[in-house]
């Protein structure tokens, strides 16, 4: 009887659902077929340099660049002239951080971040920690929010950087960063504040006067734009400094040198204009997906747990535990649906997602977790095959898992002596 | 990670899942199980044998882990019936690894499962010692 229910399950796809369904659009998104078309003149006529001043070429390279950063500094509230184009959120959280703390050492060392963090704002503190910077991780309440009194408890004479992020890319939790921006101002205007905002720019509203943030992250690929282009935003007014880590031909007002890949800009200009354009009904939208999603799952299987604070939440987002049944071998059930786990088969590291473990997610259910990222070319009748697909998955894989069956007998699996290996 | 198709075949047609808990016919004192691995880290399995005349005559398993944790399992289940307890004993994880194509990374796996076969059948012979 068990083996039946233990083996291989069958769903039918739906029509008009082409397999495999992309449902992780917080790893990358598809680039918009609108912004492949703005793109394509500038890869084989519009090629030239934008730092060349003396030819045609050069100035309608530079007349796109222009515009490209009107569209991108429109998207956030700031202005063209403060966007620093850089390779992506990596290099841009990198230069924010390292450019910053090295610019203003002499006002004080110390930095707050969270410990939820996208890696490339986690390992760059590490590194300035060993250049002798301090570094406080604060960690988040349970939900994953970080509230500002717990910024401005953490902070001293010396810290002259605070760095969170707008929504996390695990989670989805959404941070209050107009709340924290002030309460950072209130307490030392000179303190600077940075946001990572790569998930939440072009998904809910966020705008860099009511942050009163000085520094903040984007990347084109996590709003349909193309991989390998991003942006730091520096704060003209009052002016905020840093140190350029790349040194070179003196391009972007010599905070990162280097020839701009202008078909990518243009495509991250265009981008940003349609996520603009389009947010409002797209964030309803997909908020109505992921609250399908969520209740076509919770309301057919028990013992799971969602991940994060769902009031504060990204539209497309959803993070649960399905307890008793290990991420990666869902994830092998799932194999034409494109999702992620926080398990640690599937990282490199062998660890369960930090940012699960900063919220006090046990390592038992962080092994459980997926995540869903529900983006602008998902559609219902895919999420309703994923519904099917998760539920049937689960009941099977739970026929399989001892965890389920003692938990189903009414034993404590905590009162089990295990043997870790 | 592309799985082998060996992996594929047991996780999606497990062998041998269950439990001799609620049969009738099996006596409690036939039969040995392994409980291996911790939540924590992801991957526990159970594996019982049921012992007639010496011969491991059945064996059933249930694992929580990822589909190379579930294929190890599965796979020790069918490789241990019929054998003596001193043969499956001998059984290496090496042998779970060489059948089942394992990459590096999931040799742990097949680890597990020559613990879980062990440790079935130190429970069994705890039982006949009392
Ligand atoms: C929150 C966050 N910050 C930074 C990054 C890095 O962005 P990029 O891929 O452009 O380097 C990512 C994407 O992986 C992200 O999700």
């Amino acid at each position: 009887m068990c083996a039946a229910t233990a083996s291989k399950i069958e769903v039918t796809v739906p029509e008009g659902v082409k397999l495999p369904i992309f449902m992780d659009n917080h790893s990358t998104t598809a680039v918009d077929l609108r912004v492949v078309h703005a793109m394509l003149p500038f890869f084989t006529q519009h090629y030239g340099n934008a730092a060349s001043r003396n030819h045609v070429f050069g100035w309608t390279a530079e007349a796109a660049v222009e515009a490209a950063r009107g569209q991108i500094a429109a998207l956030i509230g700031g202005d063209a002239k403060e966007i620093v184009i850089t390779s992506g959120a990596t290099e841009a959280n990198n230069l924010a951080l390292k450019g910053a703390a090295s610019f203003y050492k002499k006002q004080g060392n110390h930095i707050i971040t969270v410990e939820t963090e996208h890696k490339s704002v986690i390992d760059t503190c590490k590194r300035l920690q060993r250049e002798g910077y301090g570094v406080t991780y604060l960690t988040p309440r349970k939900d994953g929010i970080v509230t500002p009194e717990m910024i401005t408890d953490a902070m001293t004479e010396k810290t002259i950087l605070v760095s969170v992020m707008l929504a996390n890319n695990e989670i989805g939790v959404v941070q209050d960063v107009n709340a924290i921006g002030a309460a950072i101002k209130a307490k030392n205007p000179k303190c600077l504040f940075h946001t990572d905002a790569v998930q939440g720019a072009g998904k809910i509203p966020f705008d860099v006067e009511k942050a009163k943030a000085d520094l903040v992250s984007l990347s084109a690929h996590k709003m349909y734009g193309p991989k390998g282009i991003g942006a730091l935003w520096v704060r003209r007014k009052p002016r905020v400094r840093i140190d350029p880590q790349i040194d070179g031909g003196g391009h972007e007002r010599g905070m990162r040198s280097g020839t701009l890949p202008v078909p990518l800009i243009v495509g991250f200009g265009k981008a940003a204009e349609l996520a603009k354009e389009e947010m409002h009904d797209e964030a309803i939208r997909l908020a109505a997906l992921r609250d399908r999603l969520y209740k076509g799952i919770t309301s057919r299987l028990t013992e799971t747990y969602v991940n994060g604070s769902m009031e504060h939440r990204l539209p497309g987002n959803l993070n649960i535990s399905f307890a008793f049944v290990e991420g990666e071998s869902l994830l092998m059930a799932l194999k034409d649906v494109a999702v992620s786990s926080g398990s640690a088969c599937t990282s490199a590291s062998l660890e369960p997602s930090y940012v699960l473990r900063a919220l006090g997610v046990g390592d038992e259910l962080a092994h459980t977790s997926i995540r869903f990222g529900i983006g602008r070319f998902n559609t219902e009748a895919e999420v309703d095959y994923v519904i099917e697909l998760v539920v049937k998955s689960v009941e099977r894989l739970r026929a399989l898992s001892p965890l389920w069956e003692m938990h189903q007998d009414g034993i404590d699996l905590n009162s089990i002596q295990w043997t870790p290996h | 990670m592309a799985y082998s198709d060996k992996v594929i075949d047991h996780y999606e047609n497990p062998r041998n899942v269950g439990t001799f808990k609620n049969e009738q016919d099996v006596d409690a004192s036939e039969v040995g199980t392994g409980l291996v691995g911790a939540p924590a880290c992801g991957d526990v399995m159970r594996l019982e044998i049921r012992v007639k005349d010496g011969l491991i005559a059945d064996a059933k398993f249930k694992t929580f882990g990822c589909g190379s944790a579930i294929a190890s399992s599965s796979l020790a289940t069918e490789m241990i019936k019929g054998m003596t307890l001193d043969q499956a004993a001998q059984i290496s994880n090496t042998k779970i690894v060489e059948e089942l194509n394992l990459p590096p990374v999931k040799i742990h796996c097949s680890v597990l499962a020559e613990d879980a076969i062990k440790a079935a059948i130190d429970d069994y012979k705890k039982k006949q010692a009392k």
